[in-house]
């Protein structure tokens, strides 16, 4: 998928710092990560800058679906 | 809100229960001291000789085991590792130069801060300046690549390691170096101590708590969280050392710290930036590696090492100020730094 971006067994903020480049060149995409730190840091981005943000767990691992509001 | 409060108040109880362990015979504005504390314990197990540092800190164990009871319990213990260990060892290492240089980690920079010593101050900008660095380097896409998720075995093996210690000492106690003089002979009753440190451990690994990540996020993100814990742990400990008539207000004359404020500055601009490329503080890297993460266990195996290697070598400074091959170190640390930033950047999205 193209607009999936898989930051899987990274610490943050590099799943942040991800997120932040991609709204930059996109309104709608998905971020797969691994680990609870990295949804909420995510989550709490999302809700900081505007964005809509709904969440899918999927065998300990979580499918990020992100949109502008 | 209710997040903020939550962080708020972890900073608040870290600023109260480190100034009550200080009331408890703790050295003074030294509740915590991640570097303080793992280099005591290196010196207890002989792995130094420097006679007025060596102590077996239980409050080291308790936050730890903290963090591991906590993350089980909230089904975040995960055990992973594999993301440069050995570039994380060094950066260890390099952090615990950093502090020793200044005499404390970011916690203790904070604990200080609300003790009045105005050093700290100094050694707080150059802090941030470090944390700025840093961010230039995340910013230019800086990684230490990813971790892989690893068996239950390797991500208990560093609580239960701290958990074996720590048995050892209370029942074999003859078989560790305990300093009878100096910041080593300053200590807390051992239970009051260790539940200290269960008690930060668990908030920390609620809330995150990272003094690195605090100031990160705010410039990077324009994300106040963290910072929130990282500034209510000074107001509190401020008012708890006024409350217990230990606020001193000065540059000289405050405990466990010297005055050269080129190198405290630099000292803390070293760890700052060191800290910031690991993902978190000492604090934090020791909250990670009980919730199972091999990569912050290895990075504070670093700074046990690097702890050894400040008092062997003549590298920690002391009250009365940096010696010269400290100094030497920091450069050297600045320089080690570099390199890794610089080879570690890569272009997001290429791989």
């Amino acid at each position: 998928m193209d607009n999936l971006i898989d930051a899987r067994g990274l610490a943050c903020p590099e799943p942040v710092i991800m997120v932040q480049q991609a709204v930059k060149k996109s309104n709608d995409f998905q971020i797969i990560v691994d680990n609870n730190i990295a949804v909420q840091n995510i989550t709490r981005f999302c809700n900081n800058k505007g964005f809509s943000i709904t969440k899918k767990d999927e065998n300990g691992e979580f499918i990020l679906h992100i949109t502008k509001k | 809100m209710k997040e903020y409060g939550k962080i708020i108040i972890t900073g608040a109880v870290v600023g109260i229960i480190a100034v009550i362990l200080t009331v408890m015979g703790n050295p003074g504005n030294m509740g915590f001291c991640i570097a303080c504390f793992l280099r005591d314990m290196a010196g207890s197990v002989k792995l130094h000789t420097a006679p007025i540092v060596q102590y077996f800190r239980p409050e080291i164990v308790g936050l730890v085991v903290g963090a591991f009871g906590a993350s089980i319990a909230f089904k975040e213990f995960k055990p992973s590792g594999g993301s440069s260990p050995i570039t994380r060892f060094i950066l260890g290492f390099i952090v615990m130069v950093g502090a020793l240089m200044f005499l404390g980690c970011p916690l203790r920079m904070m604990l200080r801060i609300g003790g009045g010593d105005l050093n700290a101050i100094i050694g707080l900008v150059g802090f941030v300046v470090g944390i700025l660095f840093g961010i230039f380097v995340l910013n230019k896409g800086f990684s230490l690549k990813r971790a892989y998720t690893l068996e239950k075995p390797e991500g208990v093996a560093f609580t239960g390691i701290m958990v074996f210690m720590f048995i050892l000492f209370i029942m074999v106690p003859s078989l560790f170096v305990f300093s009878e003089s100096g910041p080593g002979s300053m200590r807390a009753p051992v239970l009051i101590a260790l539940i200290a440190g269960l008690i930060v451990g668990i908030l920390a690994q609620r809330t995150r708590l990272c003094m690195v990540g605090g100031i990160r996020d705010a410039v990077m993100f324009q994300d106040f969280y963290l910072i929130s814990g990282f500034i209510a742990i000074a107001v509190f400990a401020f008012i708890g050392n006024a409350v217990a008539g230990k606020l001193m207000i000065g540059f000289a004359g405050q405990p466990v710290a010297h005055t050269d404020g080129l190198w405290n500055f630099l000292g803390m601009a070293l760890a700052g930036w060191a800290s910031i490329l690991l993902g978190g503080c000492p604090l934090r890297q020791l909250i990670l590696a009980g919730s199972g993460n091999s990569d912050s266990a290895v990075s504070v195996l670093g700074m046990i090492v690097g702890a050894a290697f400040c008092h062997n070598f003549g590298l920690a400074s002391s009250t009365d100020g940096p010696s010269a091959n400290g100094q030497m170190a920091v450069i050297i640390g600045f320089i080690v730094v570099v390199i890794i930033s610089v080879l570690n950047i890569k272009r997001r999205g290429n791989e």
